[in-house]
């Protein structure tokens, strides 16, 4: 059981759980302490619960039974739920990327009410790429046509998923090919590893987990990438922004409402209706300043990054922005929203909000979002706020905030990289061949409290930047560094390595680059085709000195990134594991055996400064490789007749350990805790 | 006796939670994780059997007159004092399974690692430490307790007051 100052490296959430503890209250961090002990098989992926002559249980100390009713052992088992997991993560990403692409249809025939395409250049740009014509067509015309190519992504039977091809370098989409890994269309894999992980059907771990990698790819280069061009084509493309991250961007004497969710479309409406005159007018005249719009989860990143509106928290920061009793209204749509906001509302006077139609609480007020009448269902939202405001009761807002600079693209950071006359990647590849920069590192996810809250997050991002690896974040992840003001460029010349350093002061940016949503994962993969492209770096994305982390994951849509990144060649450390750890040959095959097919591999570390060295120790390896200069001031990872590759599994499950390691064989009798004189006769 | 490990089958789910925690406890590394992938991986001194109906957790009931240790012919099982449970000195067994016949209860069995006998020591160590045993404390029913035989004789009593209570009719609230 974790005491107090364990759950949160985050001031303003320990002020916010002990307010919390003193009132009684109970949080994510309370109800994680009345779940222990968890369930053991389920922890290891060994508990399967497909048919309903189980549930079966294998046993992990290698005793009867060894296999399932009809047969399956720990690898299907552990194999058949993960993809199963991947399917969801990529499901809830696209179903997100086929809602925008429904809003660009709806905006372009005119029947979304109050949207605009805001970037008609980029809608032309991304038409073209995709080979709809735009030759004597209207704007209108061009997002109807766009709209449906993109729609047939999720559909299609035959084929593939464009983007894959479009924008992969050439030999990464030979070897997709080779492997028959280009999702023939999102939701046909999707549907396709229901199929083959029901009950009597894909029983090869093998078989089962590429396929899981096919289906991630549809997540990467179909839904999500689609939810990224089509959401900057429709609301805008991204520009470095400053704003201000944590529960202290609350205002005590303002109308609060929070975006919490996932979706852009609403709350970019909610932002234009906070906005709105009369809106402000009866604001002021309950008595309010004014109406401040922030955001938690990945809505919060993409008003941020395109509004610069204010960032309240992470994901383990929703109930605890309710517990400051100065939230007006928590308006949610889909995803990550827990269903325990309804009871810690109902201990204020906070209003929570549904608006999706997947997405219903019991306790919470349904406001329907539709995109035919999106501004008026906003200026509802915005109008309750302000006559929920003067309900308000006893506030506790923590002092807490940082500025945070966000709003990185593929488009502008090329900008920010070649300045203005050269827009290009040139110098982050010359950045990387001269060994000034060792390599780049996307750190990534969610909060969980099966781990200290934002600690992973920032422990791995300020040993990267030290050791010269500049690193690119989105999601949860990103506000977790945000607080501690990683994301400013002034952190640079507190945490950055010198060659690090260089390229900040001369380029202007900060040492961890904010690119946006859990969506614009999709972004990095961009970059990194970018990277190819530009030269020098090798043929294929498996050849770059890169490196992913989800250091404090959660949900099944991190899985999801974590398979389509190793899909696409990136090394990737995940953790908490995966629920494989019951199956050797299932964690052997993702920590090992499947780097020499796809190039990228998972780990499992735990430690997150231990996870940061087995990063740069592959960026390393990649490096010598490319035959690149050594590095001009950082260190090498790799030692010398290095085997970090393989060994890299064991080393993931031995830090799962408090002693850490597996001694070669056992002590007779008793656990090896117990000094060998207890077991002794005493008499 | 400090205490005794008690077993309430109508709370038991049948999730071999406590066979887990057990092997754990009982394992080099003393992490789940981990605890697998030791060369000879432990065994679990519970066992959650299924009866008709119920699923109930068996292991060693530290009788007072233990047959198993007083069939044992090198003094393997053994107890270190009077409080003590029946405990297992591995290096002095010699694998005969006389106590496995004798066991009234079948709770104990050989482990194929050692060659010699494993059974529950109730977690001795921990219980000195002021810990709960392993499968007690993993339990997530309240299935497995542990408690005095005084604390057990009280509540036993309690209960049946209520029975009586009940019965005739003085029951108030």
């Amino acid at each position: 059981m974790k005491n107090k100052k364990q759950r949160s490296v985050d001031p303003a959430a320990l002020e916010m759980l002990e307010k919390a503890d003193a009132c009684c209250i109970g949080s994510a961090f309370s109800r994680h302490d009345q779940q222990q002990p968890r369930c053991g098989f389920g922890e290891l992926g060994v508990c399967c619960r497909i048919c309903d002559m189980g549930p079966c249980r294998i046993n992990p100390f290698g005793e009867e039974p060894t296999r399932g009713i009809c047969g399956a052992d720990a690898a299907t088992i552990a194999a058949r739920h993960l993809i199963r997991q991947v399917a969801a993560g990529v499901a809830a990403h696209s179903d997100h990327g086929r809602d925008i692409v429904h809003a660009l249809m709806l905006t372009a025939t005119g029947e979304a009410q109050g949207f605009t395409i805001k970037n008609p250049e980029r809608l032309k740009a991304l038409a073209q790429e995709r080979g709809v014509t735009v030759e004597g067509k209207t704007i209108g015309e061009i997002a109807k046509a766009l709209a449906l190519n993109a729609m047939e992504e999720f559909g299609r039977q035959e084929g593939e998923v464009q983007f894959a091809a479009l924008r992969a370098p050439k030999a990464t989409v030979e070897n997709w090919r080779k492997l028959n890994l280009i999702p023939r269309g999102i939701d046909r894999e999707i549907v396709e590893t229901l199929h083959r992980t029901h009950e009597g059907v894909d029983a090869d771990y093998r078989n089962l987990l590429m396929h899981g990698f096919r289906t991630s790819l549809g997540d990467g280069w179909g839904g999500a990438m689609l939810a990224t061009d089509i959401g900057d084509a429709l609301f805008g493309t991204p520009m470095p922004v400053r704003s201000q991250v944590n529960l202290g961007v609350l205002q005590k004497d303002s109308v609060n409402i929070v975006v919490h969710g996932h979706e852009p479309t609403l709350s970019e409406m909610v932002v234009a209706a906070s906005r709105d005159k009369k809106m402000l007018a009866l604001a002021a005249s309950k008595g309010a300043k004014g109406i401040v719009v922030g955001g938690i989860c990945c809505t919060a990143n993409e008003i941020l990054m395109r509004q610069g509106a204010p960032v309240v928290g992470n994901f383990l920061h929703q109930e605890l922005a309710v517990s400051t009793g100065a939230v007006d209204v928590m308006l949610v749509d889909v995803q990550c929203i827990m269903p325990a906001l309804i009871e810690h509302a109902a201990r204020f006077h906070t209003q929570v909000l549904t608006t999706s139609a997947k997405a219903r609480m019991v306790g919470a007020r349904h406001i329907e979002f539709e995109l035919e009448t999106a501004y008026d269902t906003a200026l509802e939202i915005v109008r309750t706020a302000i006559e929920n405001y003067p309900k308000r009761g006893h506030v506790d807002i923590p002092e807490h905030k940082n500025d945070l600079v966000a709003g990185f693209t593929v488009a502008n950071t090329f900008t920010h990289l070649g300045g203005r006359y050269r827009s290009t990647f040139r110098p982050l590849n010359d950045a990387i061949i001269s060994g000034r920069l060792r390599g780049v590192a996307a750190v990534i996810g969610c909060n969980t409290v099966k781990k200290t809250q934002d600690d992973s997050h920032v422990r791995m991002v300020r040993e990267l930047i030290a050791n010269d690896v500049l690193v690119v974040m989105t999601g949860c992840a990103a506000t977790a560094c945000s607080k501690v003001g990683l994301l400013q460029p002034e952190a640079a010349a507190t945490w950055a390595g010198k060659g690090l350093q260089e390229i900040c002061e001369v380029v202007g940016i900060p040492p961890v680059l904010h690119f946006g949503s859990c969506v614009d994962n999709s972004r990095i993969l961009v970059a990194l085709c970018e990277m190819i492209n530009e030269g020098g770096l090798g043929d294929k994305l498996s050849d770059l000195p890169i490196a992913g982390a989800a250091p404090e994951a959660m949900c099944e849509k991190a899985i999801a990134i974590g398979f389509y990144c190793v899909a696409s060649g990136a090394y990737v450390n995940y953790s908490p594991a995966m629920r494989v750890y019951g199956s050797p040959e299932v964690t052997h095959f993702l920590t090992d055996e499947v780097e020499q097919v796809l190039g990228g591999k998972f780990s499992f570390e735990g430690n997150p400064v231990k996870a940061a060295h087995l990063m740069m120790a592959h960026m390393d390896k990649k490096r010598a490789a490319l035959k690149l200069r050594p590095l001009m001031y950082g260190r090498s990872f790799l030692e010398p007749g290095d085997a970090v590759s393989a060994e890299s599994s064991d080393a993931a499950a031995a830090s799962e350990a408090p002693s850490g390691g597996v001694p070669a064989s056992p002590h007779q009798g008793c656990a090896g805790k117990r000094p060998a004189s207890s077991i002794s006769v005493n008499e | 006796m400090k205490g005794m490990i008690v077993v309430k089958a109508d709370r038991c789910m049948g999730c071999k939670t406590c066979e887990l925690a057990c092997g754990v406890e009982h394992s080099q590394t003393q992490s789940l994780v981990t605890a697998i992938r030791e060369a000879h991986p432990p065994r679990s001194r519970v066992n959650v059997e299924r009866g008709c109906g119920f699923a109930v957790p068996l292991q060693c009931r530290q009788c007072e007159n233990a047959p198993c240790v007083a069939i044992c012919p090198t003094q393997a099982l053994h107890r270190k004092d009077d409080d003590s449970p029946v405990l297992i000195d591995q290096a002095r067994c010699i694998g005969c399974k006389w106590c496995v016949l004798a066991c009234p209860f079948g709770v104990i069995r050989m482990d194929d690692a050692s060659h010699a006998i494993i059974k529950c020591d109730q977690c001795f160590e921990r219980v000195e430490r002021g810990e709960l045993p392993a499968c007690v404390e993993a339990c997530p029913t309240d299935a497995l307790t542990f408690q005095s035989l005084d604390a057990v004789v009280a509540d036993k009593r309690d209960a049946y007051l209520v029975q009586i209570e009940h019965a005739t009719g003085t029951l108030k609230t």
